[in-house]
């Protein structure tokens, strides 16, 4: 599967990350997208937005630091 | 608790809970609707230690080493210690210092802000509606494609740097030293410098709201951009939990005075009230966050919430030195002068900076 959209949102201030996020999911009816971020907080406001809208959120700890979120729908 | 502090009701209890708090600091000796001023007690600190010598507001406010130390405890405790920084650093000093000389014209930051409409004080309504005013203008310029670029992440002990600073001013508090004839540290003998609750209740307080605000992520701006952008409300719910619970307990101690004259540390200007929170609104939106958030996010190792607090101490010292600060008599001399040299900063800020390709 070669259709996934990665948004790299590490080290970005508030709101940024779910800015990016929100544009990014605009782009996509559905199918997955990945969203990376450093921050327990930019991890916690970016799963709340895409959970709102509708989207699974899976959270993986990366090894060097941060998350990475795995939206799909 | 931790779970309902993470969850979507935790800036809701967390709200109401520093709300109960702060009115409690008041009735134990804090100045009037100031329970809790991160920009009023940055500038007592910064008064304490000799950078500006306005001998009314000098005193270290455990207060605030309590919530970089309560957020670095509780970071390190839920493995949310996370050493960052290298994202504009010099702009975000100068937003810190502009902010700090806007809410000095004010006479509080935004949690102040709130907490003097809790208290009756209606002149702070000009302040929350120019916070409203500034978090709106830094919106268009975050929808325009501002950014002030990508943090890195940095060695461990780096984060320590701002905890370290913490636990020196605590040090300097209880065992109050003196550098010489007329040199620090100051403690005053009058004025609101000289109000105060116990210090170890205050840094008990510090801590816990610290810890809390941690937690939950508590932010007296996001609050309201989130809201205005997004229509997310989440942040939302603790600052009106914060004021319902700040108001309910005024009222049940006595402190509800509504009016507009013969507040406490507060002036009856309202076109500076308005534009001194206007100019805060904006620069804490630029920086990603309140000024509680800003010492939050410090301790949990951000080196550019680290810079931008510095920042704030700094802007203490040029609004007093400048006499750009008010008092319960009006503006300062300078703080006209220092409030449009603010926005003129901002706006250059919000125009000029950001992020690659946009």
């Amino acid at each position: 599967m070669s259709d996934v959209l990665t948004v790299n949102a590490s080290g970005l201030s508030c709101p940024q990350p779910v800015m990016m996020t929100k544009k990014a999911l605009s782009e996509v009816e559905s199918g997955r997208v990945e969203v990376l971020v450093d921050t327990a907080t930019s991890r916690n406001n970016v799963s709340r937005y895409a959970g709102n809208k509708g989207w699974k959120v899976d959270v993986e700890e990366r090894e060097e630091g941060g998350y990475r979120l795995i939206l799909t729908k | 608790m931790d779970k309902t502090l993470t969850s979507k009701y935790g800036p809701c209890l967390a709200g109401g809970l520093i709300g109960l708090i702060a009115v409690a600091l008041t009735h134990f000796g804090n100045p009037g609707n100031m329970g809790f001023c991160v920009a009023c007690f940055t500038r007592d600190i910064a008064g304490a230690l000799g950078f500006h010598r306005a001998g009314v507001v000098q005193y270290i406010r455990p207060e605030i080493p309590g919530f970089i130390l309560g957020s670095f405890l509780s970071a390190l405790i839920f493995r949310e210690y996370s050493p960052r920084g290298g994202s504009s650093p010099a702009v975000r000093f100068g937003l810190g210092l502009f902010a700090m000389l806007g809410a000095l014209v004010f006479l509080g930051c935004p949690w102040r802000a709130y907490l003097r409409v809790s208290g009756g004080d209606w002149n702070a309504l000009y302040g929350v509606g120019g916070l409203i005013v500034g978090i709106f203008i830094g919106i268009l310029f975050l929808w325009g494609g501002f950014s002030l670029g990508a943090a890195d992440r940095n060695p461990k002990a780096s984060g320590l740097v701002m905890p370290l600073i913490a636990v020196s001013l605590l040090a300097f508090l209880f065992l109050a030293p003196k550098f010489g004839e007329n040199a620090p540290i100051f403690f005053s003998t009058s004025g609101p410098g000289s109000l105060h609750a116990p210090a170890l209740m205050a840094l008990g307080a510090g801590l816990i709201v610290g810890w809390l605000a941690q937690r939950s992520r508590f932010c007296t701006v996001g609050a309201i951009r989130d809201f205005l952008m997004m229509g997310d409300a989440y942040l939302l719910k603790g600052i009106i939990s914060f004021m319902v619970v700040a108001f309910a307990a005024n009222y049940a101690l006595g402190t509800f005075k509504p009016g507009f004259e013969g507040q406490p540390v507060a002036h009856t200007d309202e076109l500076w009230n308005f534009l001194g929170m206007v100019l805060s609104g904006l620069a804490f939106t630029l920086a990603g966050g309140c000024p509680g958030r800003q010492l939050i996010m410090a301790g949990e190792g951000d080196s550019d919430a680290g810079i931008f607090v510095l920042g704030m101490l700094a802007g203490a010292a040029v609004a007093h030195n400048f006499s750009a600060a008010s008092s319960g008599a009006g503006i300062g001399a300078y703080g006209m002068h220092v409030t449009i040299a603010g926005l003129v900063f901002c706006v250059f800020v919000g125009l000029l900076c950001r992020e690659k390709g946009e």
